[in-house]
């Protein structure tokens, strides 16, 4: 019944961060910008730590980038991880080629399920699970999400989200879609990207990051795998939006009031 | 293989209203390309959905299959993707809501295309199309250009006007959906309609939201929000902790609304909320903060109590009316 888990770990930019672009539109500005992991794919990392504390097995971590990815990857390896893997690629990503090398690694490390967040923070794109998906004819389950809180007591006794059935075959995916909350039942192997509200990521601890040092941590040149890393997603120009002109202050409701009903004649 | 194909949604027998802006997307697009458009619909019972497409004036085509029934992307790629090479769409689109996030994008694998999402316009000149799309939630506009035969795209509804009638309604075909049923690896189990009685967030004339600030007490958002009319969303924070439906959470991962007004109460206006209702055309923000990052985006910031603000808000509204 013990599950193997491959989870995605991206370096994005801080989403604290303030973002600019260059004057020359060809990038954003990197001076001062701090990087992460990928808040989604920490969600992500954290629902496969509890799926194994809860059914055992093995979580072992991805991360498609340049040598400084290895940082996301011993953040989750500190989180508890077991392994970690570097897909070793500069330059550019799509969710097309991102996807080719994932599903390469699926063939050769046959995991049970893969986990993804939901989106990356800095392309916002929101593909590369349901890609990967159609490319190894997986069921697919989206959005990831619970029923409870992320107050709850489940939330608190740190409960997996996503339910193995008792025979280890399929899982029961609740997902936050237009309108409501959709359940699917997934045969595994699956694909599953996950949402905001599937949990709240452990800190890593002083031992687990210690212990991190030490786990195993392969360096595999993308290049390698036989994928066309050729980008097909071609950012050609990057702009500021317009600002709005906000910032105007009104001293009480009555004044707020008349300038929306005479003003601004929204009401 | 310039030709477009527009996936539209219908919910129990009618088309969703952000299917209309997809088909007016589609139609710029079919206009630039100088390709004709076609419309698919899928589902189980679709009901008048292919009645009100053909209105458009587009050819639409209908997939009815029971395993198309709840929109199972497993399911229903393979039907869009053998749809889009028997129509030769170069362009393959739909909507960005939940249901096009989820399917398009196992369309594209399937056509072997790349994929915009989230597409506020369409840039570059005639057929050079650049898809002009939102980045690091919505601090960056990007234009980007799909380098594969066909390209697969999601529009923000919110940015494309809806498709008008037409003089002459199109044709509407049935297709046949090769569906294998029973090789599904995916199963419906149930879908927990949040209902409401007001209207849809993405479509209300007017949003009151809440925020951490209401320490979980939405009645006067609510009360605010039943005296416009209005829709009632809300921020990340307020979603977490559970006081309120996911459906409501407007911002870089929930809704993207543009209504005419959008209060925001109790909501400091972090940058992955704005990027949900930065697109209004009037915002008004209550907050206790003056400093509160909001009222820069905000036309009329109120300084206060939400509790004190919005039920005499409410009030004034009343006797106005
Ligand atoms: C990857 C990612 C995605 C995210 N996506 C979203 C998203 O889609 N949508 C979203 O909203 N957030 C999103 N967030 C979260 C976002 O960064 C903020 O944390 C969140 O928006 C804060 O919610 P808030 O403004 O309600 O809470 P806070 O930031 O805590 O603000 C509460 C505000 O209420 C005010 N207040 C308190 N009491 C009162 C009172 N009585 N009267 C008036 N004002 C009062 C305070 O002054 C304060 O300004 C995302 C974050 C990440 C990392």
């Amino acid at each position: 019944m013990a599950l193997k888990i491959l989870v995605t770990a991206k370096r994005v930019e801080d989403p604290e961060s303030k973002i600019r672009v260059k004057p020359d539109g060809s990038g954003i500005v990197t001076d001062g910008v701090n990087y992460k992991l990928n808040p989604f794919d920490e969600i992500a990392i954290e629902e496969a730590l509890r799926l194994k504390e809860a059914h055992g097995g093995e979580v072992v971590v991805v991360s498609i980038g340049g040598d400084k990815s290895q940082t996301e990857i011993r953040a989750a390896l500190a989180m508890g991880a077991d392994r970690g893997i570097l897909l070793r690629h500069e330059g550019p990503l799509d969710p097309v080629v991102v996807s080719a090398l994932l599903a390469k690694l699926v063939e050769q490390e046959k995991p049970d399920l893969v986990l993804l967040g939901k989106q990356s923070i800095d392309d916002d794109q929101n593909q590369a699970g349901q890609y990967l998906a159609a490319r190894l004819g997986q069921a697919q389950g989206t959005f990831a999400s619970k029923h409870e809180s992320l107050e709850s007591e489940a939330e608190q006794k740190r409960q997996p989200g996503l339910k193995l059935a008792a025979d280890g075959q399929r899982l029961t995916v609740v997902r936050e879609v237009d309108g409501g909350v959709e359940t699917l039942d997934l045969a595994l192997p699956a694909v599953v990207t996950v949402d905001l509200r599937l949990n709240k990521p452990r800190f890593a601890s002083l031992p687990g990051i210690m212990k991190a040092k030490k786990k195993e941590l392969k360096d595999v040149p993308a290049a390698s795998l036989g994928v066309d890393l050729t980008p097909r997603v071609l950012v050609r120009r990057l702009a500021e939006p317009p600002k709005r002109q906000g910032g105007l202050k009104v001293a009480d409701v009555e004044e707020l009031y008349k300038k929306l009903h005479e003003g601004a004649k929204v009401l | 293989m310039t030709n477009v194909l527009i996936v539209a949604e219908q919910s129990n027998g009618s088309l969703k209203k952000s299917s209309l802006n997809a088909v007016g997307a589609g139609q710029l697009l079919a206009a630039r390309t100088g390709g004709q458009l076609h419309v698919a619909l899928l589902g189980q019972g679709v009901g008048g959905a292919p009645a009100q497409l053909a209105a458009l004036g587009v050819t639409v085509h209908v997939a009815e299959h029971a395993a198309l029934a709840h929109g199972l992307a497993e399911a229903a790629a393979p039907v869009v993707a053998a749809l889009a090479r028997a129509v030769g769409a170069g362009y393959v689109g739909g909507a960005a809501t939940s249901g096009g996030k989820d399917l398009l994008p196992r369309a594209a694998a399937l056509l072997e295309a790349a994929m915009a999402t989230e597409v506020l316009a369409f840039a570059g000149d005639g057929a050079q199309v650049l898809f002009r799309r939102p980045m690091w939630a919505g601090n960056v506009v990007a234009d980007v250009e799909l380098a594969t035969a066909v390209k697969v795209f999601t529009i923000r509804p919110t940015e494309f006007a809806p498709a008008a009638p037409a003089a002459a309604p199109g044709e509407v075909k049935a297709v046949a959906a090769s569906v294998d049923a029973a090789g599904l690896k995916t199963r419906f189990v149930s879908f927990e309609e949040v209902k409401s009685t007001r209207p849809e967030l993405t479509e209300a004339r007017v949003v009151v939201s809440g925020g951490r600030g209401t320490k979980g007490d939405f009645k006067p958002i609510e009360a605010l929000a039943d005296v416009l009319g209005a829709a009632v969303g809300a921020s990340r924070a307020a979603v977490d902790a559970g006081w309120v439906p996911n459906d409501w959470q407007v911002g870089q991962t929930g809704k993207v609304v543009a209504p005419e007004l959008y209060v925001a109460a109790g909501i400091s206006g972090a940058i992955q909320h704005l990027a949900g209702m930065k697109g209004s055309k009037v915002i008004v923000a209550v907050n206790k903060d003056p400093e509160a990052p909001v009222f820069a985006v905000a036309d009329y910031g109120l300084v206060g109590d939400l509790f004190k603000v919005l039920p005499e808000l409410t009030e004034k509204v009343k006797a106005g009316k």
